[in-house]
């Protein structure tokens, strides 16, 4: 039994930085309209920031997870900027292409750069930080995961829902045109939109950088396309949504590892995704898309 | 206050508007009629930067709205209720009304505002946390009215209010138009029941296929034998 909450709560600390990966892509689809495939290798490139401060120029943990976040941003920002913006109306299809584009870039210089060998990464939590629940042991990795992915999420709902940017978020998500009839300058919500979205990647990558503690030019990849089902999952557009779909995955795929199978786990996630989305086309707290009149 | 000079608009291959000039006083409640596909629409999109008009100029208390981005438009104290609603349907109605006024800063001016629509919509009022999809086809209608209010126009452009509701909300809303218009605000009002829209305008102006084929008072217009075989239905 204590084994089991172990796993449980590993895999809520799993699902909580699937979660924060998942609110990038939801949020931008939400509002942008478009798949941000690019997305996974934003923290790829978040991880190498963080590495680089720690490991290459000794910097201490306060110095190097504020530049991985920034860095994340300014990466997010200028993405938007310079390959989404020009294709703003353009078919969906040319921007996902883009974006597939712009994922491979990203990879590209990582191995220009960093080699395509995988390289060990210091964790950013002492390791004092670990807690023992009776029998239960939990790595301060774990924990610090979880209290951020929560203090996050909390935050990031209570900006959507009580501020002015939060709310033009969701006029523009709604209707871009009736949001710039109110005054809401599209533009500027959507380049907020990967901010955010950017920043809470940067933040997953020193957490799953140092859950995992490795780092490669693929290092984005696997967890980005989970983060992406879980958005699928938990209904793709719904900030709620992003945050359920990431945790359940992460569960599954920890219990299914621990009690299944380690090679099928994989296999047993995208099941389930099939399953919900047979039931529940939309997601688990996705809206249908109302027509217009 | 509004004159919008020659203004050509293209869909891609299609010329939907063919060099439209009118002007609007300010004060007025002017009508722009005409059938399905005429491009009442189109021009209103123009006139608040939805749509980029090919050559022509939008000129509003003497800027130049065409060299304006659609979403500062509002400030200039323009306010536009679109066809088809256009409300934010997952939120509530409080919600929309506050989106309304996004342009103002000033919180007593938006509680003020507040208080001007739930005057004249006491029904938005009554259901203000209610979920703005779910509301019916006149609150909505209502709805997409006062968010517009909230912004404190001085001018007000209506795509085709009376859309869909029976005919008894089409009065309360029309006589709603002539309130708003009484308490000083200018309104460009784009209608196909041309009855009562020249019932309540000062001019009008009638368009067919992308050109303005007649304008006067409107007065004279609902006598006009042409208009009431084409418009009025008689
Ligand atoms: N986005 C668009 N793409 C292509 N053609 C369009 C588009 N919007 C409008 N049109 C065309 O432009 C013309 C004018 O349309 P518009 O919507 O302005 O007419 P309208 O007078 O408002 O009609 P209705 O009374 O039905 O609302 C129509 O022929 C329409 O098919
Ligand atoms: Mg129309």
């Amino acid at each position: 039994m204590s084994s089991f909450f172990s796993y449980l709560i590993a895999g809520i600390s799993l699902g909580g930085i699937y979660a924060l990966i998942a609110l990038g892509y939801t949020m931008v689809y939400g509002i942008a309209k478009m798949l941000n495939f690019a997305h996974g290798d934003v923290i790829m490139i978040g991880g190498y920031v963080a590495f680089t401060a720690i490991s290459t120029m000794q910097q201490p943990v306060w110095i190097a997870v504020p530049c991985a976040i920034i860095a994340c941003i300014l990466l997010g920002v200028v993405i938007e900027k310079v390959a989404y913006k020009p294709l703003r109306s353009a078919t969906p299809l040319a921007v996902l292409i883009t974006a597939i584009g712009v994922s491979y870039l990203l990879q590209n210089v990582a191995l220009l750069i960093f080699g395509s060998q995988a390289r060990n990464f210091t964790s950013v939590v002492p390791d004092d930080f670990s807690v023992s629940l009776g029998s239960i042991n939990i790595s301060g990795e774990t924990v610090v995961t979880i209290l951020a992915s929560v203090a996050i999420m909390v935050a990031l709902t209570l900006f959507v829902n009580h501020t002015k940017s939060g709310k033009a978020m969701q006029a523009v998500s709604e209707d871009r045109g009736a949001a710039q009839l109110m005054g809401i300058n599209v533009n500027r919500t959507i380049s907020l939109t990967f901010a955010i979205g950017s920043a809470l990647a940067g933040v997953a990558s020193v957490l799953l950088c140092s859950t995992y503690p490795q780092i490669s030019p693929y290092t984005g990849a696997m967890p980005g396309i989970k983060a992406f089902t879980a958005a699928v999952f938990g209904g793709i557009g719904s900030i709620p949504g992003a945050m359920i779909g990431g945790v359940v995955l992460g569960v599954i795929e920890n219990l299914s590892k621990a009690y299944i199978s380690s090679e099928l786990s994989d296999a047993i996630v995208f099941a389930v995704l099939i399953i919900v989305l047979l039931v529940k086309p939309t997601g688990l707290l996705g809206k249908k898309i109302n027509e217009k009149v | 206050m509004l004159k919008v000079e020659n203004i050509q608009v293209y869909y891609g291959m299609i010329h939907a508007i063919k060099g439209v000039s009118f002007e609007v006083n300010e004060g007025e409640v002017i009508a722009l009629i005409g059938a399905n596909g005429a491009g009442k629409t189109t021009i209103l999109h123009t006139i608040t930067g939805l749509v980029a008009p090919k050559s022509g100029h939008v000129l509003f208390e003497g800027k130049d709205l065409t060299k304006i981005p659609a979403h500062k438009i509002v400030y200039l104290g323009m306010a536009h209720v679109p066809e088809g609603r256009r409300i934010f349907q997952q939120l509530t109605v409080l919600e929309n009304l506050k989106l309304g006024a996004f342009s103002i800063t000033d919180k007593v001016q938006i509680e003020k505002n507040l208080n001007y629509v739930y005057m004249h919509f006491p029904r938005l009022a009554e259901r203000k946390n209610q979920v703005a999809g779910t509301l019916s086809g006149g609150e909505q209608q209502m709805l997409a009215m006062g968010r517009a209010l909230m912004s404190n126009p001085k001018i007000i452009l209506m795509d085709e209010p009376s859309m869909g509701l029976s005919p008894l909300l089409v009065n309360e809303i029309f006589k709603i138009i002539s309130e708003v218009s009484k308490d000083g605000t200018t309104v460009l009002l784009v209608e196909q029941n041309a009855k009562k829209a020249l019932s309540i305008a000062d001019r009008a102006y009638v368009l067919e296929t992308g050109n303005i084929v007649m304008e006067g008072k409107a007065s004279e217009l609902l006598d006009n034998p042409r208009i009431r075989a084409a418009y009025l239905g008689e």
